[in-house]
Parts: structure tokens; C-alpha cells; sequence
């Protein structure tokens, strides 16, 4: 779990340019959107877009969007869940 | 100042070739919206796109080149440049002056431009010269003999809009004395891949200001309005371009205000200039694209200016949203409103669905119309707002 | 190039300020602000000028190419001549360019061109129209008033003119941010330019810039064009 939160960290940096950010700068636990990082609606869809290509996962509903990326760890363990299904 | 008069149009969407054309469909209820694109050159997916008829195009293209002589191949064309011509060749049929003189300026809206030029099936074909919008503009005025060089407005979904802004403007400043505003775009792989990756299509016919729309419908058309400080005799009123206004929300580049306070300035600002309050407007053709956040916002615009009982549409449920040519080819249909005293049902609407009481035309019928307001909003956070009243 | 019909205009303006981007340095108000003698290309070269003038606004990283250009020119003009004194809606943007968004559309192109490897980017196709280099700029200077993005195959010194000049004669704004922004291929070139009324210049916030009358000739020299 570890090191795919880490993983994800550099591929979250790199999708949505926060090039000022580092890799220690974020915390898995904080919230991705509105205070953490702050990140905006078209984050939103580039984590989507993150999610498919880089983990073949595709997600049906958007609305999903707000609780699987809540923060890096609901990301991961999305992951981790769905890599298990597949 | 002297008055500015609409003295021809045209409309080409998938509804028809003519103004006439698409105003009858509309009145017979013609939703010009297929559920799956025919080909799947255009989306990975089924998605709704209102698209034009390009062998018709090309049958009619091939008429006018006929008609005035020009031994061009139809081919040396692109699918845009085509149907520009066409607009605007069809426009120019309804009025008498000579159009290559100095004092005309043509100003071509246009959000992508030739962009399918970058599709491997278009690319081999044209100079990727095309690709530039100010080489579009020179094709187009070589057609026709336009002495000056036109003007290209290129501002997301305001743009048809804000070129008839500034045609009238233009005019009443005395840089010319016709201004032949065009507006146009066509469908690609481009732009339907860019709107499905915001989730922003709608699955089926788009259903502006409904508490069921989920989402725009892509379209390709153009339209094209000729104004000018002279009058030209016509059967029905004159209608006159009476004020515009440009505002932007400084909020986003994709999502709308929340407040809609700065699209009320615009439609605000357009009134003060018309000389009118908000008690003359007899009915708005809106923006209305059917996603949640435009039409929201939208409605919080109108609550602010104080116009949510006028009745108000959207003519994006007919043909969709054509981007470029949106702002003009609903401003045709906003002003043949006027003419013949038409409130044309907005198209997809059932049930409202923004937070303010807006006055959703919900069939055909028809009302004195005096003076009516267009808006758009586009990527960018841009809105304008123009007034067209009869005289 | 055809002329564009040039009024005589009742009311003076001015420009004010100006940030002039091209090649490997930046001027400001006739002064060289940043020079890059071992220039690469225009990614770190604008990100230097960025880190240089320490902006510190993160969004700047997501703005594509022509954005980054249009937005650091503005930042730079409004950081010596201050727009304070108006209101968000009495201050208006007109750029033009002659690529539009070319540049980012090739780029936004190149995540659809593989059917099997299809994935198209919101955050590139966002910037695929040229007028959004304009959102940035109200957004990070609250500018509300008139805006529009225009097309022509040069930089034309007299349909911006034209166009400032309508649009301030008549009051729609007080003072414009106006000018050039061309991006394509590593190729750039941008002039921004504060345009107000003379007669209502703050003395105090230009420091020693002497303000120029805004002309189609004053426009054609800031870009060495004659």
C-alpha cells in the first residue's frame, strides 16, 4: 500500500502540474479538493483520466468522483479493490 | 448615432440550408439530433451531435459555383470554407448593394476553425496553411471580392455574439457601412473528444433549463447577419442592433460564475445602452446548453436583472450547441421572433430545473414583440448580451 | 493586408505600461527586465522569468504555453503600473494573435491520434481556445469588463487601435489591457500594453515611465515594425 501511495503521489504531481509540490508535501490523508491541494473541477476529470490509463480502470459513474478521490489514500485503496476484481 | 438594421440573414444547420427552412422545422418541431453518430469516425461512443448533410453541401456548393462561373474543384475547399460560403452567399441574395466596395467589412466567429485539418483522413488534402484562422478569413473574401481583409473574432461561445456587438459598433463609429457577420463551426473528433472528456455530452437531445438535462448537445452550422446604416426596403419591420455588452466572471476558465452577477451586468449594461428597462424586453433568446452549471447560472443572471417572467428558450434542443455560429443563428431566429411575433418553444424542456422561477416557453404561440434580448456564455468565463428591437 | 478603416478619435490614450516578451528577453516600460543569454527553449524560459519574479501563483504551472506567456506579460505590466483605482467592470482585456490556440490544439491532438492509446486530456483541451489566455488574466486581476480574442495573420498595430479605441470612446471600460500574444512551435512574441484616458493617468504609479500616445505607429515601434 505503500509504495503504491507513493507511486501515486509522483503520478498525481506530474498529471495535474503541481510542479511546486513534492512527493513529501502531501499528506495521503488530507483532503485532495477544496482545502488540501486545492484542486478545481478539471483536476477532477484528469484523475479520472489518471485512473484508466495508468491502472485500466475505468470508472461508470463521475459522481463516484467525490469519494474515491477524496484523498490519496481513498485513491489507493479504490485501487487496490478494483485491481483485485479485475 | 445612427441606427443599425438587420437587413438579411441565413441559417445552415441540420434543420436546413435557409432561414426559412429551419424556422419551418422548428414550427413543425423538427429536433435536427441524432442519438448515435453515423460514423464512428467522430466519438468512441454513441453521443448525440446535430450534423449537417455534407453531400447536400456539397450538391448546393456545387450550384453556386455554376451559377457564378467559377471553374474551382468543390474539393479545393474545406467542409467549413464551404458552408461560410454558402451562409453568406445566401445572405447576400437578399439584399442589393454592392458588397466588394471599401466601406463593407465581413467578421467571421469562429471557435476551431479548419481543426479536422488535423485528422490524418483531412490532413493530406488541404495546406496545413488552413489551419490558421486568418487564412480561412482570406479564402472566404477571395470568394466573394471582399475589398478589405475581414475581421476574426475567435472567443469561445460568445464569439457570434460579440462579432455582431462589434459589426453594429463598428458601423455606428463609421469604420464601415455594412457588416456581413458570420459565424460557423463544424463537427471533428477534436471537439467531441474534448467535451466527453469533461463529461459534459448528453447522452441523448439536450433538454435546456429541464431538471432532467445532463449535459450539452454538439452541433455544426453557420449563420450569417448582414447589418447596416441603410435601410433596405423589406417586407417586414425593421429591427435595429439597439445595444450590446461584453463581461467576464473572472471566476474559472470552465465553470460559470456562481452568482451570474456578471452576466446580469452584461444584460444590464445592453439595456442602459438600448434606452430600455427591464420591463421592455418581451422575451430573451438565451444561451441555455443544458449542462447543470450553465443553465444555473444563466437563471441566476436573469433573477438578478429582474427578467424571469419574460419568456425565455433555448434553441440549442433543435440543432445543439454550434459553438462559433451559436451566437448568430440564434440571433436570427431571436429577430424573425420579433418579426412575425413568434415565441418558439424551447426544445427539450418539461419540467424547470434552476432556482429561479424562469418563463421557459413551453409551445409555440404567438405575442407582440417589441424588443428582445439574446445572451451567450462561453470557456473563458466570457458573456455577452445584444438587444434587437423593431422599429 | 488590406487597411481597416482608421477615425480620428475625440478622446486621447495613453499607454501607460508595457511588458514586451520575445526571444530570450523581457522589457518592461523600455527598461530590460530579464535577459536569458543561454536560452533552451520556452518552457524554461518562462518558468525562470516566473521563479525570477517570484509570482508565486501555482495555477500558472497548468496554463499551457500561450496562456503562461499572455498571463506573465500582464503580470508584469500591473506590477509597476497599478489598475487599483478602477473597478472590475471599467477594466476590459483585448489581445489578438495569429495562431489562436494552434500550438496547444497539436498537443491536445496528439492524446486522440492512437486509437489504442485514446486519452483525451481535459486539462490540455481547456486551453484549446485562444481567448482562455484572457480568463487567466480577469481571474488572477478580478478584471470584469469587456473582453475578446481576435485573429490576424501579423501583429496589426491598427485593429487593435481601432478596436481599444471604439471600446474606450465610448465608455464600455476605463482602461485596457491590450495587445499581442503569439505562441507556435517554441516561436513566440508577446506585447501587453495598459492603455487608460489621458487625461485620468495616476502620476504617482508609473515609476518613470512616461506614458505614449496609443497609436498604430508608437505599437508598430514597441515591436520593431515599421
Amino acid at each position: 500500500m505503500e509504495e503504491l501511495i507513493t507511486k501515486l503521489k509522483k503520478e498525481v504531481i506530474e498529471q495535474l502540474n503541481l510542479e511546486d509540490i513534492s512527493v513529501d508535501n502531501i499528506d495521503p490523508e488530507a483532503p485532495l479538493f477544496g482545502e488540501g491541494l486545492g484542486l478545481d473541477s478539471i483536476d477532477a476529470l484528469e484523475l479520472i483520466v489518471l485512473l484508466e490509463k495508468n491502472y485500466g480502470i475505468k470508472i461508470e459513474d463521475p459522481k463516484d468522483g467525490k469519494k474515491i478521490f477524496y484523498s490519496i489514500k481513498t485513491m489507493a485503496e479504490y485501487i487496490t479493490d478494483h485491481k483485485k476484481v479485475q | 448615432m445612427s441606427n443599425v438594421y438587420v437587413i438579411a440573414d441565413n441559417i445552415i444547420t441540420s434543420l436546413g440550408f435557409s432561414t426559412d427552412e429551419n424556422i419551418n422545422g422548428i414550427l413543425n418541431d423538427k429536433i435536427g439530433i441524432v442519438s448515435a453518430a453515423p460514423d464512428n469516425t467522430l466519438s468512441n461512443t454513441p453521443t448525440a451531435l446535430s450534423l449537417l448533410n455534407f453531400d447536400l453541401l456539397d450538391e448546393r456548393f456545387l450550384q453556386i459555383l455554376k451559377k457564378i462561373n467559377r471553374d474551382l474543384p468543390v474539393d479545393s475547399f474545406t467542409r467549413l470554407e464551404k458552408l461560410f460560403i454558402l451562409s453568406i452567399h445566401d445572405a447576400l441574395s437578399k439584399v442589393d448593394f454592392n458588397y466588394q466596395r471599401k466601406r463593407v467589412l465581413l467578421i467571421i466567429s469562429t471557435t476551431k476553425g479548419n481543426i479536422d485539418l488535423l485528422e490524418d483522413r483531412y490532413k493530406a488534402k488541404f495546406n496545413h496553411k488552413r489551419l490558421f484562422l486568418w487564412e480561412l478569413g482570406r479564402i472566404i473574401r477571395d470568394f466573394f471580392g471582399f475589398f478589405n481583409t475581414p475581421l476574426i473574432i475567435s472567443n469561445a461561445c460568445i464569439s457570434g455574439v460579440l462579432a455582431i456587438s462589434i459589426g453594429s459598433r463598428w458601423i455606428q463609429s463609421g469604420f464601415c457601412d455594412y457588416a456581413i457577420v458570420s459565424g460557423g463551426d463544424i463537427m471533428s473528433e477534436f471537439v467531441v473528444s474534448g467535451f466527453q472528456s469533461f463529461q459534459a455530452l448528453s447522452p441523448g437531445p439536450c433538454r435546456p433549463y429541464d431538471i432532467d438535462r445532463n449535459g450539452l448537445t454538439l452541433g455544426e452550422g453557420c449563420g450569417t447577419l448582414i447589418l447596416s446604416n441603410h435601410e433596405q426596403s423589406r417586407e417586414r419591420p425593421l429591427i435595429r442592433v439597439a445595444g450590446s455588452a461584453i463581461t467576464n466572471d473572472a471566476n474559472h476558465i470552465s465553470g460559470p460564475s456562481r452568482t451570474g452577477q456578471e452576466l446580469s451586468f452584461a444584460i444590464n449594461s445592453s439595456m442602459k445602452e438600448a434606452g430600455c428597462l427591464s420591463g421592455d424586453i418581451n422575451y430573451i433568446s438565451a444561451h441555455g446548453t443544458a449542462t447543470p452549471f450553465n443553465d444555473e447560472m444563466e437563471s441566476k443572471a436573469i433573477g438578478l436583472s429582474k427578467l424571469t417572467d419574460v419568456p425565455l428558450n433555448s434553441f440549442k434542443g433543435y440543432w445543439g450547441h454550434t459553438l462559433g455560429a451559436a451566437g448568430i443563428v440564434e440571433s436570427v431566429t431571436a429577430v424573425h421572433s420579433l418579426t412575425s411575433n413568434t415565441l418558439f418553444r424551447s426544445a427539450g424542456f418539461k419540467a424547470l430545473g434552476v432556482s429561479e422561477p424562469l418563463t421557459v416557453i413551453a409551445k409555440h404561440s404567438t405575442s407582440d414583440l417589441n424588443t428582445c434580448l439574446k445572451t451567450a456564455s462561453g470557456f473563458g468565463g466570457c458573456n455577452a448580451a445584444i438587444i434587437f428591437q423593431k422599429i | 493586408m488590406q487597411p481597416l478603416y482608421f477615425k480620428r478619435f475625440e478622446m486621447d490614450f495613453s499607454i501607460t505600461g508595457y511588458c514586451l516578451i520575445s526571444e530570450k528577453k523581457v522589457i518592461v516600460n523600455d527598461q530590460l527586465r530579464f535577459y536569458q543569454e543561454n536560452f533552451l527553449n520556452f518552457a524554461n524560459f518562462i518558468k525562470s522569468l516566473y521563479k525570477l519574479e517570484e509570482i508565486n501563483y501555482p495555477k500558472f504551472y497548468k496554463m499551457d504555453s500561450l496562456s503562461k506567456l499572455g498571463f506573465l506579460a500582464s503580470e508584469l505590466v500591473l506590477k509597476v503600473s497599478s489598475i487599483k483605482k478602477y473597478r472590475e467592470d471599467e477594466l476590459g482585456v483585448v489581445l489578438s494573435n495569429s495562431s489562436s490556440s494552434l500550438d496547444t490544439d497539436i498537443v491536445y491532438q496528439n492524446t486522440i491520434n492512437d486509437r489504442f492509446n485514446y486519452f483525451p486530456s481535459p486539462s490540455v483541451f481547456v486551453y484549446t481556445l485562444p481567448n482562455i489566455v484572457i480568463g487567466e488574466i480577469c481571474i488572477k486581476f478580478n478584471i470584469k469588463g469587456e473582453n475578446a480574442f481576435l485573429i490576424s495573420e501579423t501583429f496589426n498595430g491598427r485593429l487593435i487601435c481601432n478596436y481599444v479605441n471604439e471600446m474606450m470612446e465610448k465608455n464600455r471600460v476605463q482602461a485596457c489591457l491590450c495587445g499581442w500574444v503569439e505562441y507556435l512551435g517554441d516561436k513566440f512574441e508577446t506585447l501587453v500594453m495598459l492603455v487608460e484616458k489621458s487625461g485620468f493617468i495616476d502620476k504617482q504609479s508609473n515609476l518613470g515611465y512616461c506614458p505614449t500616445p496609443f497609436t498604430e505607429q508608437h505599437l508598430n515601434q514597441l515591436l520593431h515594425r515599421n
